[in-house]
């Protein structure tokens, strides 16, 4: 049950908001007219802390233009950051959107969920709204044929293609130790969609699925599920679930002392969070993931992650994603010249934005897809997360398989 | 591929998990053998216990287990008190309001959680939470054995307390027969509520053995509680015995299911026996047939 409500406080907010601009317009355009720019999240509900991740991101970025100079082709005018909470679920977006749309942004980043960036691009593309996704893997996001959708990040396709590559290259490179694989996944669209993708195009590779294990979301026991691994005594286990499971699923293993030859996760919840390194180092270890991550030889993500470290945070993908689509974004603005959303959709249309964090290179939007977008391999070696495929951007060599306890 | 040893310890894990069934179904019973109502607010409850659990943890750093000794009799006095002045004088006698008046009372309770804490989930972590024995072949967490040992304990006192206490006879005298108990002398409603703050009690329990290894949100009681049903019915309606011995037996069932047919689907097997139960043995494993 969802209370949907407008509070006194927000009502208030967005009145005094409201009356604000409406007192003020005259002393604003003097300056160049804030550019509002619609950060949409779910910093409450089941994803709160990936929200509240994304948001943080997005804000420094905001801060950094602002301190920056702001929009120098608008008069140096200032990027005004409209936030949103989608409260976890796509209906709560879609609200966040037209509240946004009534405000007066003239583009949205964010959505983190594939079903909130689903729906939410959708009732931006009604009013012709730019929406930048931040993350939302789903391929369904880019192949409707939305003008205003554009996803910085990869999709999941090329993110199952990339894992899949890789993970016979880490095995062939190892002597191909690994045969035999076991799936633990949970069992709403992200993880099943992952777990039916992996059972078609791992046996292709040679690899032999011996189970694939469902679970809901949350589960707060895994003890049956790490008895099953143990019974079966798999060379590599996959999970595919959020972090809360992901990390419980890695405990349980450790306790129950499984020791499989890989713990190789796609997208995994907590297998590339420096959180779950931090919190529980001795089972993280070893563990590799294909997810998003950002260019380690990058000196402005490395100056990025002290800033995050600085403010007492984990500098998670949500962050960074974030910072550089709303680098991208400004970019776009900087170069239409105008807060026009139409003029913005061209300009995002036409980027070749390469001043994000992210090891893509130059961003270059096909039907709203960044085609440089690429997922890297990352494996936790002697507590810190670091990258180890594709050879361009590693930082350490894949230790594969485990050693032995 | 299916070693004994891991058969065993999946039943273990079982036992373990069915202990905190068998203390939340304690309370259930207890509850509806002498007030003869099924106390749809035991869910509700439960999360409110867990949720104080987590507030104690949180807030005042006391630990869950500790905190059970602060907890049971902190939600003994709740569930006198709430029978005392809402549940009874709703009721004017009718067992049919009983029903509604609880069934009322956990939808509040849910909403007024809901309201408070938002929806989200919240866990704690215990240093602790993941230590392990070792019993034969089986590689045992801490905190459910904690669980079972202290189910166990819970057992005993309330059984004794039932057994050698003046109220406890009271109790037993107002379950077999209300109308001669009230021409003994005994304080029908005191005792009704008595019942009801222990029933509330063993919740409180059961949340404090949770929290380490469960999670809280507004909804976190009923998973349990529709298990805890099953296993009144299946122990027996208002045996105690029954609702231990069912308690662990729905324990072990959900957790070879579990294992064989997959987590998300454990607990057809509870409901298989719950229908099973009611076809065959409709007055329970240790109940008496009326």
């Amino acid at each position: 049950m969802s209370l949907n409500r407008l509070n006194r406080r927000t009502f208030l907010q967005s009145t005094a908001l409201g009356a604000a601009v409406i007192a003020a317009p005259s002393v604003l355009r003097a300056q160049g007219a804030p550019v509002k720019v619609g950060i949409l999240h779910p910093v409450s509900g089941a994803l709160s802390y990936s929200g509240q991740q994304g948001r943080l991101g997005a804000q420094m970025a905001v801060d950094a233009i602002n301190a920056a100079g702001g929009i120098k082709a608008l008069g140096g005018a200032k990027i005004e950051a409209i936030l949103g909470d989608a409260q976890s679920t796509p209906e709560g977006g879609n609200a966040e959107v037209e509240k946004m749309n009534s405000a007066g942004v003239s583009a949205i980043v964010g959505g983190y969920a594939s079903s909130i960036c689903l729906s939410a691009s959708q009732t931006a593309a009604r009013y012709d709204l730019p929406y930048v996704v931040d993350v939302g893997v789903v391929d369904s996001i880019v192949t409707r044929g939305l003008k205003n959708t554009f996803r910085f990040g990869p999709g999941f396709g090329v993110i199952a293609k990339t894992a899949l590559d890789n993970l016979v290259a880490i095995n062939e490179a190892a002597g191909k130790p690994a045969k035999t694989v076991m799936i633990v996944h949970e069992d709403s669209a992200f993880g099943a969609g992952l777990a039916k993708l992996l059972n078609a195009q791992l046996p292709e590779r040679g690899f032999q699925i011996l189970e694939t294990i469902a679970h809901p979301t949350p589960t707060r026991d895994f003890n049956n599920v790490a008895l099953k691994i143990k019974a079966q005594n798999p060379d590599i286990v996959i999970p595919a679930n959020y972090y809360n499971e992901y990390v419980l699923l890695a405990r349980t293993m450790q306790q129950q002392r499984i020791r499989p030859k890989g713990i190789y996760s796609v997208l995994g919840g907590a297998a590339s969070s420096y959180k779950f390194v931090k919190e529980f180092p001795d089972a993280a270890e070893y563990i590799m993931d294909c997810n998003h991550w950002f260019d380690p030889k990058n000196p402005k993500a490395q100056e990025l992650k002290k800033q995050v470290e600085a403010k007492g945070q984990f500098y998670t993908y949500e962050v960074y994603m974030n910072y550089s689509c709303v680098l991208l974004l400004a970019d776009a603005i900087e170069r239409a010249a105008s807060t026009d959303r139409a003029k913005i959709i061209g300009a995002l249309e036409s980027s070749t934005f390469s001043g994000h964090v992210m090891p893509y290179g130059p961003t270059k939007f096909v039907n709203g897809q960044n085609q440089g977008a690429a997922p890297v391999n990352t494996q936790v070696l002697k507590k810190d997360i670091e990258v180890i495929l594709p050879a361009a951007f590693a930082s350490a060599k894949a230790v594969f398989p485990m050693p032995r306890a | 591929m299916l070693s004994p040893a891991i058969l065993f310890t999946a039943v273990l894990n079982g036992l373990m998990t069915g202990a905190i069934y068998a203390l939340v179904a304690l309370g259930l019973t207890l509850i509806y053998g002498v007030l003869h109502i099924i106390n749809f607010a035991h869910g509700a409850l439960l999360t409110v216990a867990l949720f104080a659990a987590l507030i104690a943890y949180q807030t005042f750093g006391i630990d869950p287990y500790l905190a059970a000794f602060l907890l049971a009799p902190l939600f003994f006095g709740l569930g006198y008190l709430l029978q005392r002045l809402v549940i009874g004088p709703a009721a004017r006698g009718e067992d049919r309001n009983i029903l509604l008046v609880t069934l009322g009372l956990a939808v509040l309770i849910e909403n007024a959680l809901l309201y408070v804490f938002r929806a989200d989930t919240r866990t704690i972590n215990l240093p602790y939470a993941f230590e392990v024995f070792e019993i034969g072949p089986a590689v045992v967490a801490l905190p459910r054995l904690a669980a079972l040992g202290a189910v166990a304990v819970t057992t005993l006192i309330l059984w004794a307390i039932m057994r050698y206490t003046s109220t406890g006879r009271a109790i037993r005298a107002v379950a077999k027969e209300k109308l001669g108990a009230q021409l003994a002398g005994i304080d029908v409603a005191h005792i009704y509520a008595v019942t009801f703050g222990l029933g509330t009690a063993c919740l409180a329990v059961a949340a404090c053995l949770l929290l380490p290894t469960y999670y809280v949100n507004p909804g976190a009681g009923n998973a349990f509680v529709l298990v805890a049903f099953t296993i009144v019915v299946l122990g027996g309606m208002g045996s105690l015995v029954g609702a231990l011995l069912g308690g662990l037996l729905i324990g072990v069932v959900e957790s070879l299911c579990g294992f064989f047919l997959g987590e998300s689907l454990g607990q057809i097997g509870i409901f298989t026996i719950f229908i099973l139960v009611l076809l065959l043995r409709p007055h329970g494993l240790f109940g008496e047939a009326t």
